[in-house]
């Protein structure tokens, strides 16, 4: 480590030297800004490469029919050059307003707000709940939560597998149906049941992050408001209510955010909880887009990109109107 | 502000005496306290139970063992294991992970090192949008960039490639390792900033003589973080690598699970081999973890 950061210091060291007699020039009014952007300048460099540019290239393709059939491509020796058209806006108007619209996309567009609200919503009442009991002064408290953080450690593309099997039609799940003399669920294959399951093993896999943060929240608030409280004679449904769940304000804000778009951008769980060609209806956008572009044949590149377009432009629209929102309800608290 | 020291000052003389508090607020009975109890046994055995069953799963005697769990008992065995160790691309997978996660990690971390320190230092014109975008970049879909990404890299000829894959998971690995960094920095006392730059050192030699020995954590977490994200990284890894030699974990599991055969007790060795050690790791820093993770937060 110590290796790593000497190395570091050197190289910066290194490459300031040139630049300093633009440093002198600059010094009077802009020193600040110009260390500022020197600092910056990895990382825009690198976003913008990495990032902008795949972007624009990726806006520019949804704007043409380009597929894995037009595209330039090597096969052995041979080059094939690209030969896809612009046809502007066609794959946008194709996908929100087609014949095939509602099948294709409205439909996998309600299904993923009902799943993003869904999992957000579990995985954050559940993760309340488990937080306020683990903040109890309670024997065992960090045994239960190491335990209760195992579906988080795993990694998620293992945990998915184990739900699977559980799942399958005679899996261990339905065994103990069975043995209930309850009805056994096709989970894997009805619509309804595949969508049921996914919300299952996302909430599963989401709520100890959300636990551990609020957790967090819970014993950042100062204790003495708890006792202020119980002076004045409040129950403990009015503590709650006014001092914990303001307290928590502000880890809620944070993690409902990541909360939604980590949902929103879910790709590993229902990914493989389903194959790469199963269940199409309980697809969200996120591997609808995936399975455009990549899960079937031809590769359907400028649509696939064009629902990445979308994805990005719906999320952008939501976080703005929450950091509004979050704004306004700041004020008001003020 | 001379309010607040007042007041705790004046919480802590109960604090030595917690008998007090738990009488105050905690009126709990042996009910409650059983009730408390039950209901995180309950929760603990649901959050274990897949892991234990895909442990219990890879002791059993073949592929369709699952379907008859009962006899498993009566059979428990490491051959999945050997099986595994020995005839399947198990080493070089771990190789392609390793490869993979640590290159992701060192990129992500060392670019990202002097961002976070300015963003949480410095305020230049462009600093809005800046965070903006360093928190829009985490929320790109995969969707997003996947297919300009693989159109790039085919006419790169760079598909298949290791440092392709280390590239895309750097498109979310840096701004988060940012994120992460300014969080942490913004807990180091900004006396020590002034105190380096009364003693005549420019803001550079602030950041890397005080600032970056003192956060040796914070940088350690960022690093775990983006290690971790990178093992676990599953749309890119799928589409990027074909040679089933340079697989990481997550996609070579999937090759365990195919539409014809399904050899599921080898799959259940394999998860088990690759959750123990993640785990482990994931434990020893996942406290770090939470607070970096919220503490950059709704600041920006």
């Amino acid at each position: 480590m110590t290796v790593a950061i000497d190395r570091a210091t050197g190289e910066r060291r290194g490459d300031r030297a040139p630049r300093s007699g633009l440093g002198r020039r600059l010094k009077q009014g802009y020193q600040k800004h110009w260390y500022a952007y020197a600092m910056i300048a990895p990382v825009v460099i690198v976003l913008g490469v990495l990032v902008l540019y795949p972007l624009v290239y990726g806006l520019y393709l949804t704007l043409t029919d380009a597929n894995s059939l037009n595209t330039a491509r090597t096969i052995g020796v041979n080059h094939i050059d690209a030969t896809y058209k612009f046809i502007g806006l066609g794959n946008y108007k194709e996908i929100l307003f087609g014949p095939l619209a509602y099948d294709r996309f409205w439909s996998h567009f309600l299904w993923t707000a009902f799943w993003t609200a869904a999992c957000v919503f579990l995985h954050y009442t559940i993760g309340l709940g488990l937080a306020l009991m683990l903040n109890q002064k309670l024997r065992g408290r960090t045994f239960y939560r190491l335990l209760l953080v195992v579906p988080w450690a795993v990694p998620t593309f293992v945990t998915v597998f184990s739900w699977r099997i559980m799942l399958a039609d005679s899996g261990v799940i339905n065994q103990v149906l069975h043995s209930l003399h309850l009805p056994e669920p096709q989970w894997l294959e009805d619509t309804f049941w595949q969508r049921f399951a996914a919300i299952t093993v996302n909430t599963w896999c989401g709520v100890p992050f959300m636990m551990l943060s609020l957790l967090g929240g819970l014993q950042s608030i100062d204790p003495s408001l708890y006792e202020a409280a119980e002076m004045d004679g409040a129950s403990t449904w009015q503590r709650f209510r006014h001092v914990t769940l303001p307290g928590l304000r502000a880890v809620s804000s944070t993690v409902v955010l990541l909360g939604v778009i980590w949902t929103f951008n879910q790709f590993a769980i229902i990914f493989l909880l389903f194959g790469p060609t199963g269940a199409p209806d309980a697809q969200i956008l996120v591997t609808w887009a995936y399975y455009l572009g990549f899960g079937q044949q031809p590769r359907d590149f400028a649509q696939s990109a064009a629902y990445g377009v979308l994805l990005l432009s719906i999320l952008t629209v939501f976080t703005s109107f929450y950091f509004r929102w979050l704004k306004r309800n700041d004020q008001l608290a003020v | 502000m001379s309010t607040t020291t007042l007041e705790k000052t004046e919480a802590t003389p109960p604090a030595p005496q917690p008998g007090r508090h738990t009488r105050g607020r905690g009126e709990r009975g042996t009910l409650g306290t059983t009730l408390l109890h039950g209901g995180l046994v309950v929760a603990s055995l649901v959050a274990l139970a897949p892991v234990a069953w895909l442990f219990y799963l890879s002791l059993g005697p073949d592929k369709d063992a699952y379907l008859h769990p009962g006899k498993i008992l009566d059979s428990l065995s490491f051959s999945n294991y050997s099986y595994v160790l020995q005839h399947t691309a198990f080493f070089d997978w771990f190789k392609s992970t390793m490869i993979v996660a640590l290159g992701t990690t060192l990129v992500g971390v060392f670019v990202a090192a002097t961002t976070g320190y300015a963003v949480s230092r410095m305020r230049f014109p462009g600093y809005r949008q800046l965070m903006w975008v360093l928190l829009l970049t985490q929320a790109f879909p995969i969707a997003v960039l996947i297919v300009p990404m693989y159109q790039i890299f085919s006419d790169l000829g760079l598909i298949d490639t290791y440092g392709a894959l280390i590239l895309i998971n750097c498109t979310t690995a840096v701004p988060y390792s940012a994120w992460l960094l300014k969080g942490y920095f913004d807990t180091i006392p900004f006396e020590i900033d002034e105190a380096g730059r009364v003693d005549g050192l420019t803001p550079f030699g602030t950041f890397f003589r005080l600032i970056l020995p003192l956060s040796r954590p914070g940088l350690a977490v960022a690093a775990f973080y983006n290690f971790i994200t990178a093992v676990a990284e599953v749309a890119f890894a799928t589409t990027f690598l074909l040679d089933d030699s340079k697989y990481t974990f997550a996609v070579g599991l999937q090759t365990f699970v195919s539409e014809h055969d399904a050899q599921w007790n080898y799959m259940a060795a394999t998860a088990v081999l690759i959750a123990i050690p993640v785990s482990v790791f994931f434990y020893l820093v996942q406290k770090n973890l939470v607070t970096g993770l919220t503490a950059g937060g709704t600041k920006g």
